[in-house]
């Protein structure tokens, strides 16, 4: 539909400001319906299928069923992402199921150092240094012409 | 109409965008700032975790060097660039890229980023300038990153930036920028006396193949507006190469990638009668001296192709089976290491899918597709516009001091030719193949060329106050047009008094497709058509202000889609302005079939749009090749 809603499944985000799905929808398709309490996609034919929906969302009540202009009915692609890993489920029109996982971060959530732990470099605005170069490049001098 | 609260903000840089070249720049800008004093604010469409084309994850980073480890020099990846795009590249800028955007890759893998390694523990090669990754949560950790450096209190999400402003006294500096909030009922007047505009490229600007529910499923994303490029060439910002889109050949109706396939499991691609065209160069030999470039131009493999297809010999076929085959081959005297083998090839063919286009890996699961025993179609996409990729369309910009020639540099790295705007990524023209990695590193550039700027120029800038209100109307009036023009017909969406933004989207695609070489004419255009398309842009344009929103996000699609329709009008007249067929593959001019003109097209087209008379005009700027390649 691209992204859907299950019914059952979704909460509103019950008690937040905001849905998880609002929040982190990168064309803003996502929205509340505050009277039902429940979360729809107001312009599914505008939908990347990015996915970061189903991913976000605390009680997965989030899906996404292929274009219907262009995928057979019958297949879904289901994602649980966690700390480290993603798993992925992808179930096939003939029924076939596959299970993939793989990782997606190799430090914490929240930890990364912005300058990686290298040198600040010279620190020169008229130079062409970059914060961290020339050593984080893998130079000691900076290429030019 | 509901009341809006005008909000006024202050600050020295304005980062506009949160992509790659955004995150890049604030990132960068945040070191500098903090040394010299400054302060510093980025303001997203979106929400920085999951903004800009890299929002879905990316199953490879495209540029990396390895320049530090020897493999390659800065000169190696000018010489592939300017080759790729048949001759019209600034070798300042991509050689400037080239020695900063290992940097960015040794920074994302310390922040968190999975890249992966081959059996010496360097980076795993997918192609020569391609490294592998488990990209799911790039962007996350790019923006996880960003945030500590700058600190979430100079962060704004959802406000969307619709114009640019200048100076009260002075029209060719830089003082801010204007918009809404998605959210909530506010516009924001924000002063800035230097800002970096790094808003992406632009999608929707032609009919996409699908155009049914899979209308959002275009190659680059729906969310990228334009808004670059329209909101620069409104403050009088100098446009280069805006003919240069670009059109991806990839799995058919998904988009999904192909180049893991073509570079990484060595696939090959064949006709309906299991023939590999791309084996026929002379097809190519109109485009000499650039027919012989290895590897052979994006642009003339696409032309191989779609030669193919018009004298009906699709479906084209990329070999996904063969390929897998081919690489288990070796292991299949071992049934136990054939079995491995095959799962981890499977594994990883999925991957590459499931990190960045999870849209084809729903196709090949609804159409039984099983890449290792079943071939996939490949089509060619819509046009899009894209600085970063195998295209080169963008602002002209300074260059950096120490590789520019002195007429390429007026001061500041990647500023425009308005003071005090700079730009990156997507944003500047004439340097592609940058990507996601190399976009990243321009921010960092043009982040840090800005407070540079900031620094030598310390004076105040000015906004006209004054005209807040009438800009303000200007921003919310198709929210008032709604509100005024509903109610005379039963349904609010057909009436004589107001066009929705997502017909005033479909009109403009249907221009853009029939006339300007979208792909019911196979990319093809000619004069005439281009003309057509100017009196069809010219009443859209009109009819622009007749523009009508329910609500925020119907709002903000009318802001995009003015945005779009600029940008639109930019192509065309770069289009019409190159008498020459220089990249086939992306488009044609029926009226210089097959013609190459190195003599008199050997150039950067450079187009502006002078705010004080309202005009375009558009030059011509010779090439230059110091490197000598």
């Amino acid at each position: 539909m691209p992204s859907y809603v299950i019914d059952e499944k979704c909460d509103g985000c019950k008690g937040q400001d905001r849905t998880a799905c609002m929040y982190i929808c990168p064309n803003d398709l996502m929205v509340l319906d505050v009277e039902a309490m429940k979360a729809y996609n107001q312009e599914p034919e505008f939908c990347w299928e990015c996915y970061n929906c189903v991913k976000i969302c605390p009680t997965q009540a989030v899906d996404v069923r292929g274009y219907a202009d262009f995928v057979p009915m019958g297949a879904s692609v289901v994602p649980l992402r966690g700390s480290e890993d993603i798993m992925w489920t992808v179930k096939f029109r003939d029924g076939t199921i596959k299970r993939f996982k793989f990782p997606i971060r190799t430090t914490d959530e929240g930890t990364a150092v912005p300058d990686g732990g290298y040198p600040e470099g010279p620190g020169d605005l008229n130079d062409q240094n970059l914060w961290t170069e020339p050593q984080s490049g893998g130079f000691d001098v900076l290429p030019t012409k | 109409m509901e009341a809006f609260e005008t909000v006024e903000l202050s600050t020295d840089l304005l980062i506009v965008g949160g992509g790659m070249a955004a995150c890049g720049a604030a990132w960068e800008a945040s070191y500098w700032a903090k040394k010299n004093n400054l302060s510093v604010l980025m303001v997203d469409k979106a929400a920085v975790d999951r903004s800009g084309a890299v929002a879905m994850g990316l199953s490879a980073i495209n540029t990396y060097i390895g320049a530090g480890r020897g493999e390659n020099t800065p000169e190696d990846f000018v010489s592939y660039v300017q080759n790729d795009q048949m001759g019209t590249t600034r070798e300042d800028l991509v050689y400037d890229i080239a020695r900063h955007v290992d940097s960015s890759v040794h920074l994302f893998e310390k922040w968190g980023l999975p890249i992966w390694k081959d059996a010496e523990g360097n980076y795993q090669r997918a192609g020569r300038w391609q490294v592998m990754i488990n990209g799911e949560s790039y962007k996350v950790i790019v923006a996880e990153a960003t945030k500590s450096a700058l600190g979430v209190d100079n962060i704004l999400e959802r406000i969307f930036i619709v114009k640019l402003l200048t100076d009260a006294n002075d029209p060719s500096r830089i003082a801010g920028a204007a918009g809404f909030s998605v959210r909530e009922n506010k516009v924001y007047f924000i002063k800035a006396k230097a800002v970096c505009c790094l808003c992406g490229g632009a999608v929707h600007i032609f009919r996409p193949r699908s155009v049914g529910e899979g209308l959002g499923r275009t190659w680059y994303p729906p969310w990228n507006a334009g808004s670059n490029y329209a909101m620069m060439a409104q403050v009088g910002a100098e446009l280069a190469q805006m003919e240069s889109r670009f059109i991806p050949t990839r799995f058919k109706d998904g988009y999904g990638p192909v180049g893991a396939w073509f570079l990484f499991f060595k696939a090959s691609a064949t006709n309906a009668f299991d023939e590999e065209y791309i084996h026929n160069l002379d097809v190519l030999k109109p485009w000499a001296p650039y027919d012989a470039a290895k590897p052979v131009p994006t642009p003339l493999r696409n032309h191989q192709m779609m030669l193919e297809v018009m004298a009906g010999n699709g479906p084209i076929f990329i070999r996904t089976d063969r390929a897998i085959a081919a690489l288990a081959e070796k292991y299949k005297d071992d049934p136990k290491a054939y079995k491995k083998k095959m799962k981890e090839l499977e594994s990883e063919a999925w991957e590459d899918f499931l990190d960045m286009t999870i849209s084809q890996a729903l196709v090949w699961a609804g159409q039984n597709i099983f890449p290792e025993s079943k071939k996939s179609e490949m089509m060619a996409a819509e046009p899009y516009f894209i600085g970063s990729h195998a295209s080169h369309a963008g602002a002209w910009v300074s260059g950096p001091a120490d590789l520019a020639p002195p007429e390429w540099n007026w001061g500041y790295n990647r500023m425009t030719t308005v003071n005090g705007l700079f730009t990156a990524g997507d944003g500047v023209g004439c340097s592609a193949h940058k990507f996601s990695s190399g976009s990243h590193a321009e921010g960092r550039i043009a982040g840090k060329a800005a407070i540079k700027f900031l620094v030598e120029n310390p004076g105040d800038v000015n906004l006209d106050a004054g005209k807040f209100e009438e800009i303000k109307a200007e921003i919310l009036l198709p929210l008032k047009t709604y509100e005024e023009g509903k109610g005379y017909t039963v349904t609010d969406d057909i009436t004589p008094n107001y066009i929705r933004p997502k017909m005033f989207l479909f009109r403009l695609n249907k221009i853009m497709d029939e006339y300007a070489g979208g792909t019911s004419m196979w990319y093809t255009t000619n004069k005439p058509m281009l003309d057509r398309a100017l009196e069809e842009l010219r009443m859209l344009y009109e009819d622009s202000k007749f523009l009508a929103a329910s609500d925020l996000h119907e709002l903000m699609r009318a802001w995009e889609n003015f945005h779009r329709l600029w940008t639109s009008e930019v192509h065309v007249r770069h289009l019409m302005f190159r008498e020459e067929t220089r990249y086939p593959g992306y488009y044609y001019r029926s009226d210089f079939k097959e013609v190459l003109d190195e003599e008199n097209w050997k150039v950067f087209t450079i187009s502006k749009w002078d705010p004080a008379t309202r005009e375009w005009s558009i030059r011509k700027e010779p090439v230059q090749n110091w490197l000598g390649l």
